[in-house]
């Protein structure tokens, strides 16, 4: 089954995106990457520009109201996400807890909901 | 009395509360349980006595026999949870006994240590082996599920969830508390020995230097192992755990800079070294070896023994480390002692050798196994194989999770 890992960074994470190629957060994140996808278990993925850059659209009675920045306004921000195929919860957790973000902000786990994908698509 | 009097009092009762549930914890819940199988149920009674204690005690004063208190009380509870699912009729003789036993404890302030068979129960291979540490750290030490789904890497509902069917399968699946028979003792024997094992092993490589939870569920394994020498002095292989545990133990303090980074065991300043863990090692060791039963502890703390060796001669003798990998090999082929047997050949016969034990590792085991590829990210570095090399490097970088040891293999990549 497929399982999301929600990766939610801090300012500091987000930031640390303009340094170089020598940058440690970065480098770790090819090195994890590539252990996903040499494991067989990496679906898809990807990273998101920090939250400043987003725009938030509702529709409320009818009126379209457009927001600065993200829905939710707290201090770790998603700042991706990466789809793998596994057979367990508790595979997912092993694979969330090796994510170079779990220790610097936090990683939620999601299974994909398969069932109601399939109502959506039909 | 003052009110600072009164509190310092208080805190003084608290403690003993504290001593008290963490020395009796799993007697009394292995006393409790061991007629009715009811695990669950001498818990909930356990933590009712515990919680009736710290409402009583600081009032009343600390009884003189606090563990029998506990058990008077705890068996109360028990005895009106029976009487209130008395539906079975075999419940009667049990109550009964029980209340038989109530006053025999209440008398003689002495009852029966039943811990043995209860690490036999968390253990039976009827309950799913992923759930023998969980268990035991549960019902023999009291900890809560969310601290053990912490450590286990469980969502802490699903750990409850998983605590709780196993019991239910202690009670309704006929287990019974009682240490086996010969024939199959060593078999039990081991179950028992690599859940404690795998207790400490979580703690070891939990340890992040800022998270003290690690830390304490390595601690709680070394003293689960006392436990078990207290209960089986005789077994060589109960020693040879103690024995892994604490040369491993007595290395705590050289694991980390100051600053918190990662040290390798060959970097490690062996000054830092605890001597007495070391010393107390090896009499456990002797003591075993003296069985003429070995064993894979006893075997894998003989390979820790050599290490600590470097205390007093300053070098590592890789002969002695090789061939007791050989031996382990034969009876446990695990993943981890190969990676461990290849780079004990790589210091013998050069990183070739090394190499090529690696390469005799099935592929499928391999590929989320970290201590595989950092050995192997070493070896290839060592014989200047760059792009393998990086790319072994990714592997274990990838699959670390510790943030040190993740910043001490990106140094060494390069």
């Amino acid at each position: 089954m497929q399982f999301a890992l929600l990766i939610y960074e801090s300012p500091a994470a987000f930031a640390a995106r303009n340094s170089d190629d020598n940058d440690p957060y970065l480098g770790a994140w090819r090195a994890y990457h590539k252990a996903l996808v040499e494991a067989g278990i990496y679906v898809g993925g990807n990273p998101l520009r920090g939250p400043e850059t987003g725009t938030t659209v509702q529709l409320k009675d009818g009126k379209r109201r457009v927001q600065d920045g993200p829905f939710a306004d707290t201090k770790e921000q998603l700042g991706g996400f990466t789809i793998l195929e596994l057979p367990s919860l508790d595979a997912a957790l092993d694979w969330a807890a090796r994510c170079p973000a779990a220790s610097i902000g936090a990683v939620e786990v999601r299974p994909v909901s398969s069932e109601y994908l399939h109502r959506v698509t039909g | 009395m003052s009110g600072s009097d009164q509190e310092s009092t208080h805190r003084t009762t608290h403690r003993t509360i504290e001593r008290v549930a963490r020395e009796s914890y799993g007697r009394l819940v292995a006393y409790l349980s061991a007629h009715t199988r009811d695990v669950a149920s001498a818990e909930d009674a356990l933590s009712n006595a515990l919680v009736k204690a710290l409402t009583t005690w600081p009032e009343d004063g600390v009884p003189q026999n606090p563990e029998a208190w506990l058990m008077t009380t705890a068996r109360h509870s028990v005895i009106d949870h029976v009487r209130h699912q008395q539906v079975a009729e075999a419940s009667e003789p049990t109550l009964l006994l029980l209340r038989e036993e109530s006053n025999e404890v209440t008398s003689s302030a002495e009852f029966p240590d039943e811990r043995l068979k209860l690490l036999f129960v968390c253990t039976h291979p009827a309950i799913d082996p992923a759930m023998h540490t969980p268990l035991m750290l549960q019902t023999v030490l009291g900890l809560d599920a969310a601290r053990i789904a912490h450590a286990f890497l469980v969502s802490p509902t699903t750990m409850g969830q998983r605590l709780v069917r196993a019991k239910t399968k202690i009670h309704d699946g006929g287990i019974r508390f009682e240490v086996p028979q010969e024939c199959e003792l060593r078999q039990r024997l081991d179950a028992v020995l690599e859940a404690i094992y795998a207790a400490f092993g979580i703690g070891w490589d939990d340890m992040t230097g800022v998270d003290q939870r690690g830390r304490d569920l390595a601690e709680e394994a070394i003293w689960l192992a006392r436990v078990l020498l207290q209960l089986m002095p005789a077994e060589a292989e109960v020693r040879g755990l103690l024995a892994l545990m604490l040369h491993c133990e007595a290395r705590r303090a050289a694991r980390r800079w100051p600053d918190g980074r990662y040290v390798p065991l060959s970097e490690q300043d062996s000054h830092q070294w605890s001597l007495p863990l070391i010393e107390e090692a090896e009499r456990h060791l002797a003591e075993a070896s003296k069985r003429g039963r070995i064993g894979r502890f006893q075997l894998e703390a003989a390979i820790q023994s050599i290490h600590a060796e470097r205390a007093h001669s300053g070098r590592t003798e890789w002969a002695a480390i090789m061939m007791f990998y050989e031996q382990l090999i034969r009876i446990s082929p695990t993943l981890g002692t190969r990676t461990g047997y290849a780079a004990a050949v790589a210091q013998m016969k050069g990183a070739e050798a090394g190499l090529a034990a690696l390469d005799g590792i099935g592929a499928d085991d391999i590929s989320a196994y970290q201590p595989y590829w950092a050995v192997r990210a070493h070896l290839l570095q060592q014989l200047g194989k760059t792009p393998e090399a990086l790319d072994a490097f990714d592997r274990a970088i990838g699959l670390t999770e510790d943030p040190a040891v993740r910043q001490f293999l990106l140094q060494r990549r390069g």
